[in-house]
């Protein structure tokens, strides 16, 4: 499997450490409720198809990842910075 | 007050040869971290104009005479072989790297085929020409790696592991040494 | 027997090797299997169960039967197929499965009982009573089982691991394949041309092709001279590509220093991760057997394998041959046999319409119904359109047909697809994706065909790569078109036909397993292991599923293929594993006091992939404990030493940076002031404890974080995720300054003597200050800060100091009485106090386990906060530290229970983290997780260890047992 940085280009997964769905950036107001948070920090879905999930480049240049890919066929979609995501910047 | 002596991180090993390729320790001097605060690159471009520098693009080396600036990973650059401008201070974090990191040099007919046992990167001169770096892996080892001729290459790992990074591309050379006597 | 003036071997380089003892020739550029065929060696072996004796099936990687040992050194190989492994000067093979020798094996009894012993005949007959299947059956079945052996010392040989990268991949070297690669490189692309054998070229070396009117070998050599001349080209031969991967990767095992003596620093075998832009399959196709009684005696071989041997090494296997096949191909073996002057005493067609014009007797709609020979093929017995007969003969060519090498095509789940038309899979189209299968894998078997298909292959390539398609003519060659009609097995006759020889599976064996209802292909294979054998079923599945689709009454398509998976030949653990040995495993980290430590004897211990010192061994100490006991008296009375450098150290700045802090740590960092350090507390996003450390505030946009040397790596991830997540745009930066800085801790309440005498102007820092000092020219940093209990600095100075310091810092301590201490010392001195360590915060705990939930700042959001006020994450029924207090040796790991509750996993009320004997206290001390603890000081309660067979009771405390003031560390 290989996974194209957007800084260092395209590069084979073991550069990469695998974090999981990217439910993790959406990260529920302090107050919320603990449902919010378990759901936040728990409950995946785990589909047949096209998932983002997040990775790090370890091995690289340390950037957090959104890699959109399908988990039938392997493609391997879209890889995005985190940091250059939409509403990135608090 | 003690004088205390200054050890590099491979304390001088002799260089070693192979196959008319050699691996040796390499004195990058005085390295420091730039990494410009959000929006700041082109202050510290215009900070670095006065050396003959500009803040490099992802993956480039840029040089003027001694002095080279290499991109070291997001929002980060190594200014290696000249004193940062103070200034700089203002618009980016700046850190001391200077012993943090063991240099090794490699040079010679062999030096990408060495590269390309523990480095799992397209290091072919058409793919990773001259004045070009990266961050990659050099087996288990973080590294920076940049091109610095058709035939010559600057591994840069943490110095903790110099000995093992040596040893690695030691075995490298030794193997494809044995190669080529055998065909 | 070996021909004069045939064969491509190198007449010029005899060689010499043995086979079970016994010397024998060949030339350079023989298998081992073609040099005991010209040695007229025709037993190499005895089967996997019923110890039958075999010889040679074939001439290629696929070979089933010809495997044998290869003894180097102290070390032996097994399985070798002799098919694949060339002979060199001192090569020692030797056969497997026998006892005593070869030709008289004891087990080949088996052979006798095997009525008794068909499939699942262990599963039906050791299953009761059960206790002897481990104490009797089992080590009885493995004794009698398996082919070769190991030598049981470590393979110290040297493999290789390497990466290559191309715009093309051209995978076989036959009429396809090179056709690819020369288009491909015609058109400037970058070509890597993989071959798994020794010499380029396929059949077009192996059989009597002519191409362009030339003999297919010579035009061979003239195209590989062109493409050895050109730059872009790489030609790697003795190189089989195992296995298809993800985005254009692919592995394939290089035999490097296999055909020859062994050479310092050659590796055996190079373990390639190829990754390729397009890549065009070309592996050919294998020839497949048929079925009938006795089937597997030496002597009986595919057709093909006849030509290679012919054709290739210049070797034919015996005086008289017979042919068995179901095709018209086959005949060339005839023919070329002929050629060459070998008896052909008759071809067996089984199908009735065949042709009968060769210049040999022809018997048409034939069937073979016995053979005899113990050692090797004596007649062959069939039954055709006009009778039955016998012929004497030494060998028999059988060919079945040919199956399509489509094994790559299915590595990313690809299902090949049944052609009606020549009995035979063929890859499905995309199966994997930038893979284009030409010529015989694609089931187009004809040179001129297979030409056509390669180039038709690279212009496909070359398009995707945006590259133009030379226009060049194709190749002048054969273009027969493949008449076959598909016989699988022997109908109607007595005996075992066999189809999986390695694994010793029957036709018998696959019509019980769907008698008993074992009838998914899947499950036959497991019920028979017919094509779980080195072979992987390549000379047997098509045969199997035919035979299981005939029993079921299904049709091939329906009854499908097993998977085939990588790696497409057996392909050694230690190739894959190459550099990964000893040191190799994983990276030494050396600290700068590293050779100064050994010097003065210490052992070195791994801490993650640091080597610290233990203890440093003092004359007349005879244990580590004695070391450790005066290590610790000495900080506790004087001063130590000690090398600290592997902590994580994070150089953050920016205007945001102690907002940054404020979010990662649970306590407040905005509000320290600059020259001071604090302790602080990183939660994991679930509320558990992450790591824990100092931080030093160095200026006012300037921070110095410390972590564990364990979490360091782990830290750094973490920030990075909540920076480039939840605050990208803030003004902070950190980068890793741990190896920039080696640092020592000076401890003890001699330490602010020690400091003085090396720094002159000692700086009056309080308890949790930092100052920049120098030490001459050389800037340093001074932090006073605690992790044994007493009066504590640390040091640290710019990396290349580090040697020298340490070595200065240890000789003023031993003149004060003091001297270097060692993770041991430095162990007992944090339990002492209390401190956590890794051993604590394993990641279930969470601040208020610790007792530091006062730590979690009420004022503030920081990462774990929400989670760690979950219901279940805070209250009595939580584990929290404790102390405990014995006079006997407790263990890390041990359980604690109340005293009079029964031992058992429902009455556990929780473990012990960290022990040690504490020279301080006289009395041995543990850190410890107990329920509700925090209200149980006091109290007594039993740890048990039922492995290291401790069962005492302790004394539960507070889990700080020293200094619990703080009165020393301000001192």
């Amino acid at each position: 499997m290989r996974l194209t940085c957007p800084l260092c280009g395209e590069r084979d997964r073991r550069e990469f450490y695998y974090y999981g769905s990217e439910d993790y950036l959406n990260r529920p107001a302090p107050e919320a409720p603990p449902q919010a948070w378990d759901d936040y920090l728990h409950n995946r879905d785990n589909p047949a198809g096209v998932v983002r999930d997040l990775w790090y480049h370890d091995m690289g240049c340390s950037s957090w990842l959104v890699v959109t890919r399908n988990t039938v066929t392997h493609e391997i979609l879209a890889v995005e910075a985190v940091a250059d995501r939409k509403g990135g910047a608090a | 007050m003690p004088d205390l002596i200054a050890k590099s991180p491979l304390a001088g090993i002799a260089p070693l040869t192979r196959g008319g390729t050699t691996l040796a320790e390499g004195q990058a001097g005085a390295i420091t971290s730039i990494a410009p605060y959000p929006g700041r690159t082109p202050q510290v471009g215009a900070l670095l104009a006065p050396l003959g520098l500009s803040f490099p693009e992802p993956n480039r080396v840029v040089s003027q005479g001694a002095a080279r600036i290499l991109w070291a990973g997001r929002e980060m650059a190594f200014l290696i072989g000249a004193e940062a401008p103070a200034a700089l201070a203002d618009h980016a974090a700046m850190t001391d790297q200077s012993d943090g990191w063991a240099l090794l040099t490699l040079a010679g007919p062999m030096a990408e085929a060495a590269l390309m046992r523990p480095v799992p990167l397209d290091l072919r001169l058409s793919a990773f020409p001259v004045g070009r770096t990266t961050r990659a892996p050099l087996n288990h080892m973080q590294a920076i790696l940049t091109r610095t001729g058709a035939q010559e290459f600057e591994v840069m790992v943490f110095r903790s592991m110099a000995r093992t990074a040596w040893a690695e591309l030691a075995e490298a050379l030794e193997v494809l040494e044995a190669r080529a006597k055998a065909s | 027997m070996r021909l004069a003036g045939k064969g491509l071997i190198d007449r010029s380089q005899p060689v010499t090797f043995t086979f079970d003892g016994t010397t024998y020739q060949g030339f350079r550029g023989d298998t081992l299997a073609s040099a005991l065929l010209a040695n007229d060696v025709r037993l190499v072996g005895r089967s996997f169960k019923y110890h039958r004796p075999r010889g040679i099936l074939t001439a290629g990687s696929e070979e089933p039967n010809a495997m044998v040992e290869i003894v180097e050194g102290n070390q032996q190989t097994p399985n070798v197929r002799a098919t694949v492994q060339e002979v060199f000067d001192g090569l020692a093979a030797r056969s497997q499965n026998r006892f005593p020798s070869l030709k008289f094996d004891l087990l080949g009894i088996n052979d006798r009982l095997s009525p008794f012993l068909s499939a699942g005949f262990y599963y039906k007959t050791f299953m009761w009573p059960r206790p002897l299947w481990e104490k009797l059956y089992e080590p009885l079945i493995r004794r009698a089982a398996g082919l070769g052996s190991l030598s049981g010392r470590h393979d110290e040989a040297q493999y290789e691991k390497a990466w290559a990268f191309c715009d093309v991949l051209v995978i076989g070297s036959g009429p396809a394949g090179l056709l690819a690669a020369w288009t491909a490189a015609q058109a400037g692309a970058d070509v890597i041309l993989a071959e798994e054998e020794a010499r380029m070229g396929g059949r077009l070396v192996s059989d009597n092709i002519r191409v362009d009117g030339q003999p297919g070998a010579d035009w061979v050599e003239g195209l590989l001279a062109d493409l050895k001349a050109m730059p872009n080209v790489r030609l790697m031969t003795r190189t089989t590509v195992t296995g298809a991967y993800d985005d254009g990767t692919f592995g394939a095992l290089e035999r490097v220093g296999l055909h020859r003596a062994p050479a310092p620093h050659l590796p055996r075998e190079c373990f390639w991760r190829i990754v390729a832009g397009q890549s065009v399959l070309a592996a050919g196709a294998l020839e497949r057997p048929i079925a009938f009684p006795d089937n597997d005696r030496p002597g009986i071989m595919l057709a093909s394998a006849l030509r290679t041997y012919l054709h290739r090494y210049g070797v034919v296997p015996g005086k008289r041959v017979a042919l068995i096949a179901n095709n018209d191909a086959a005949r060339a073996t005839a023919r070329d046999l002929m050629a060459a002057g070998v008896k052909v005493v008759a071809i067996l067609d089984t199908r009735p319409d065949a042709s009968v014009v060769e210049d040999c007797p022809v018997y048409v709609n034939a069937q073979i119904t016995g053979t005899a020979g113990r050692l090797g093929l004596t007649s062959v017995t069939f039954r055709h359109a006009g009778g039955t007969a016998t012929l004497e003969v030494d060998t028999l060519a059988v060919s079945g047909g040919w199956n399509p090498t489509v094994h790559l095509t299915c590595h990313m789940n690809g299902r090949p697809l049944w052609r009606e038309d020549i009995a035979a899979f063929v890859p499905a189209p995309d199966a994997v994706p930038r893979l284009t299968p030409a010529g015989a894998c694609n089931g187009t078997f004809s040179t001129a065909g297979s030409f056509r298909e390669g180039q038709e292959a690279a212009q496909k390539a070359l398009a995707a790569l945006g590259k133009v398609a030379p226009d060049m003519p194709l190749p002048q060659a054969e273009d027969a078109p493949y008449a076959i009609t598909p016989f699988w097995e022997t109908p109607g006759v007595e005996g075992r036909q066999w189809l999986d020889f390695a694994n010793d599976v029957t036709t018998k064996d696959v019509k019980l397993s769907a008698q008993e209802n074992f009838r998914s292909v899947e499950h036959m294979k497991r019920y028979t292991t017919q094509g779980m054998a080195p072979d992987q079923g390549k000379n047997s599945n098509v045969a199997a599923l035919a035979v299981l689709a005939d029993a079921t009454g299904r049709g091939i398509p329906q009854t499908g293929t097993t998977t085939f998976r990588p790696p497409y030949v057996p392909t050694s653990i230690a190739a894959m594993g190459a550099g990964g040995r000893g040191a190799g495993f994983a990276p030494q980290r050396f600290l700068t006091s590293d050779q100064a430590s050994r010097d003065r004897g210490a052992p070195m211990i791994e801490a993650g992939l640091w080597y610290r010192p233990s203890y440093f061994p003092k004359p007349g100490e005879t244990t580590w404990l004695e070391a450790c006991n005066r290590e610790t008296r000495m900080v506790r009375d004087s001063v130590g030493v000690a090398d600290v450098s592997t902590l994580g150290k994070i150089d953050l700045q920016g205007k945001d940076a102690a907002r940054f802090l404020d979010l990662v740590y649970t306590n407040t960092f905005s509000t320290l002031p600059v020259g001071r350090v604090r302790y602080g507390l990183m939660l994991r996003e679930d509320g558990h404890v992450l790591d824990d450390g100092t931080s030093a505030r160095l200026g006012e946009h300037h921070f110095l974080m410390t972590t564990t040397t364990a979490a360091a790596g782990l830290v750094m991830r973490h920030l990075d995720f909540v920076h480039q997540a939840f605050c990208a745009g803030w003004d902070v930066r950190f980068t890793s300054v741990t190896e920039a800085w080696a640092q020592f801790a000076v401890a003890g309440p001699k330490a602010r003597d020690l400091l003085a005498t090396l720094l002159g102007d000692m700086p009056d820092l309080p308890f949790m200050g930092v100052a920049d000092v120098t030490l001459g020219r050389v800037k340093a940093r001074l932090f006073r800060i605690s992790f044994s209990g007493e009066q504590g600095y640390e040091i640290a100075v710019p990396t290349r100091y580090g040697e020298a310091l340490f070595r200065d810092l240890v000789a003023r301590a031993e003149t004060m009485g003091g001297g270097p201490y060692g993770m041991e010392a430095l162990n007992v001195l944090r339990i002492e106090k209390g401190f956590i360590t890794h051993a604590e915060i394993h990641g279930r705990t969470t601040a208020f386990d610790i007792g530091m939930e006062k730590m979690v700042s009420a004022k503030k959001d920081c990462i774990g906060k929400a989670a760690a006020a979950r219901p279940g994450m805070l209250g009595p029924e939580r584990d929290q530290l404790v102390g405990l207090k014995a006079t006997a040796a407790m263990g890390a790991g041990a359980h604690l229970f109340t005293p009079g509750d029964r031992v058992h996993r429902e009455t556990d009320q929780g473990y012990v983290t960290s022990v040690c004997y504490s020279p301080t206290f006289d009395a041995h001390l543990a850190l410890a997780f107990l329920r509700n603890g925090r209200a149980r000081h006091g109290e007594k309660i039993r740890v048990v260890d039922h492995l290291r067979k401790i069962d005492i009771v302790a004394e539960v405390t507070d889990p700080v047992f020293h200094d619990k003031e703080g009165v020393k560390l301000r001192a």
